[in-house]
């Protein structure tokens, strides 16, 4: 008995001595945004790189949120998210250092597509929500805290228009339900690309704006300041962040379709 | 946000209590709906409750069992086929009621009409058959007979009307799916206190929650008042 444990416990020690400084390097635990996981992007790009650097990376989608405040603590090695007043705050307390835009995807404004509205000759994002507000179509608003439905009420701001008026819906749902009921109303909404792309084909909406500073959707990737985490995997970390600005990533990141759709704009420039 | 339970209990209180304008439309739209659904199904689901009680026809067997099914149908299956009904594609789909009041109204009639019929049929199954031919030979009307008794039967069919409000005042499914939980218009308690609790604000979650539960004990009390009242009946 005694001499079957022995061999047994030796045999765990020996092979976790054999895994521990093989896999220490190997892995790169990245926390980043439910976006670019399910659009498909980074089972697009990782193998690649996996293929190249020996590395393997261990995805952790959560909201952006949730994703700087596991890097804070330092419990992923790099962070990916897209919230720069959050990641601002990151880096300037001294977690995260070299933040690097690597590219960044859009919020469309959808409605019919006879355009009631007549926003599709606006200029800026601003100015076709006060064109949807004045002209008494519907607006469907997902109302739930969500990072789409908070950019939302950044541009109402912006067009100095209080979202009471007769036509705004709060509908308190996600994405997708808020497209389904949009479509419904034949009413204006603000959706990430993303989902709009995946719904398409069940929408009788057109995209009547896009583009413009204040659509924007920018990705950041942040490494994780080593003096409050000196035993993460850095070495990792970093060859992945330089693997995503080199010109290979950036080009397969504008190449990457989802329904003969680009979703993402690659934006690191050198 | 480690809210302790009291804080969140007197943050609720405080919101029925400053009369919140956001609490008390959501209650407003519950009791309007469901108030105009029970009151335009009362009268046809009590006629038909009399008429399998005390009518025989061929099918009469069928019908009661039917109601009986009905009855146990999850309201999500009603709200999609309600949605199926209204949408833009459906058949019903020119008169635009999806996401509104009046869609929300049609679900629930379709959601309490089989528990009153079931429940009033019950009541006049129970009731002595004497009375109705009795009222009848005294030369009352049709009508002023079926009165007669539903007076004589006012505890088991205020006991259906009960249940039947209560079951489409607490639903969910059909009103999130018919309503859209559109805010100050078809945003009722279940589907407030849904939205609330999925974006972790509990505060409005409970207080919504406290109006049901008070309403529930008021309507439970007052039947069980009658109950006590009504006296038992010699057969």
């Amino acid at each position: 008995m005694l001499n079957l444990k022995s061999i047994f416990s030796v045999a765990v020690i020996a092979s976790a001595l054999a895994i521990t400084p093989a896999q220490a390097q190997e892995i790169i635990k990245l926390a980043t945004t439910t976006s670019t996981e399910n659009s498909g992007l980074l089972k697009n790009l990782l193998p690649k790189f996996e293929a190249e650097s020996g590395y393997q990376v261990q995805v952790i989608a959560t909201g952006t949120g949730k994703a700087l405040k596991l890097a804070r603590q330092g419990d992923v090695d790099v962070v990916m998210t897209h919230a720069p007043a959050a990641e601002a705050k990151f880096v300037e307390e001294g977690y995260g250092i070299t933040p690097r835009g690597i590219m960044e995807n859009d919020f469309v404004i959808l409605g019919p597509k006879n355009d009631p509205a007549k926003i599709r000759s606006s200029k800026t994002a601003e100015e076709a929500f006060a064109k949807i507000a004045s002209s008494g179509e519907g607006f469907v608003s997902r109302g739930d805290n969500s990072g789409t439905n908070m950019k939302e009420l950044i541009v109402w701001k912006g067009a100095k228009v209080e979202p009471t008026f007769k036509g705004y819906h709060s509908v308190g749902q996600g994405m997708g339900k808020t497209l389904l009921m949009a479509n419904e109303l034949q009413s204006y909404t603000l959706s990430d690309r993303g989902t709009y792309v995946a719904y398409k084909a069940k929408l009788d909406l057109a995209i009547d704006y896009d583009g413009g500073a204040a659509l924007a959707n920018p990705y950041q990737i942040i490494l994780i300041n080593p003096e409050m985490y000196p035993d993460l995997n850095h070495k990792g970390a970093k060859a992945l962040s330089d693997w995503l600005i080199s010109d290979e990533a950036q080009t397969m990141i504008n190449s990457y379709t989802v329904e003969g759709e680009q979703l993402f704009k690659a934006t690191y420039s050198k | 946000m480690s809210e302790g339970w009291l804080a969140l209990l007197q943050q609720a209180l405080s919101l029925l209590f400053s009369l919140d304008p956001d609490v008390w439309s959501i209650v407003n739209v519950s009791f309007s709906v469901s108030f105009a659904a029970l009151a335009i199904t009362l009268v046809p689901s009590l006629v038909l409750g009399f008429i399998l009680a005390f009518v025989h026809f061929p099918g009469r067997w069928f019908v009661t069992n039917l109601v009986q099914t009905t009855q146990s149908i999850p309201t999500v299956v009603i709200g999609l086929l309600v949605y199926l009904l209204l949408t833009r594609m459906g058949p019903l789909g020119d008169l635009r009621w999806l996401f509104t009041q009046k869609g929300m109204i049609l679900g629930q009639m379709m959601i309490c009409a089989p528990v009153l019929v079931a429940m009033s049929q019950a009541a006049f199954t129970s009731v002595d058959k004497r009375a109705w031919e009795t009222s009848r030979t005294l030369g009352a009307s049709w009508l002023r007979s079926v009165w007669v008794i539903c007076r004589e039967l006012k505890v088991p069919l205020l006991m259906a009307i009960v249940a039947a409000f209560s079951r489409i005042l607490t639903e969910v499914g059909c009103s999130m799916m018919v309503g859209g939980n559109i805010a100050d218009v078809t945003r009722n308690i279940p589907t407030a206190i849904a939205l609330e609790t999925s974006k972790g604000d509990f505060a409005q979650a409970i207080a919504l929650g406290l109006v049901l539960l008070i309403l529930s004990l008021i309507l439970n009390f007052t039947l069980g008042t009658l109950r006590g009242k009504a006296e038992p009946r010699s057969h």
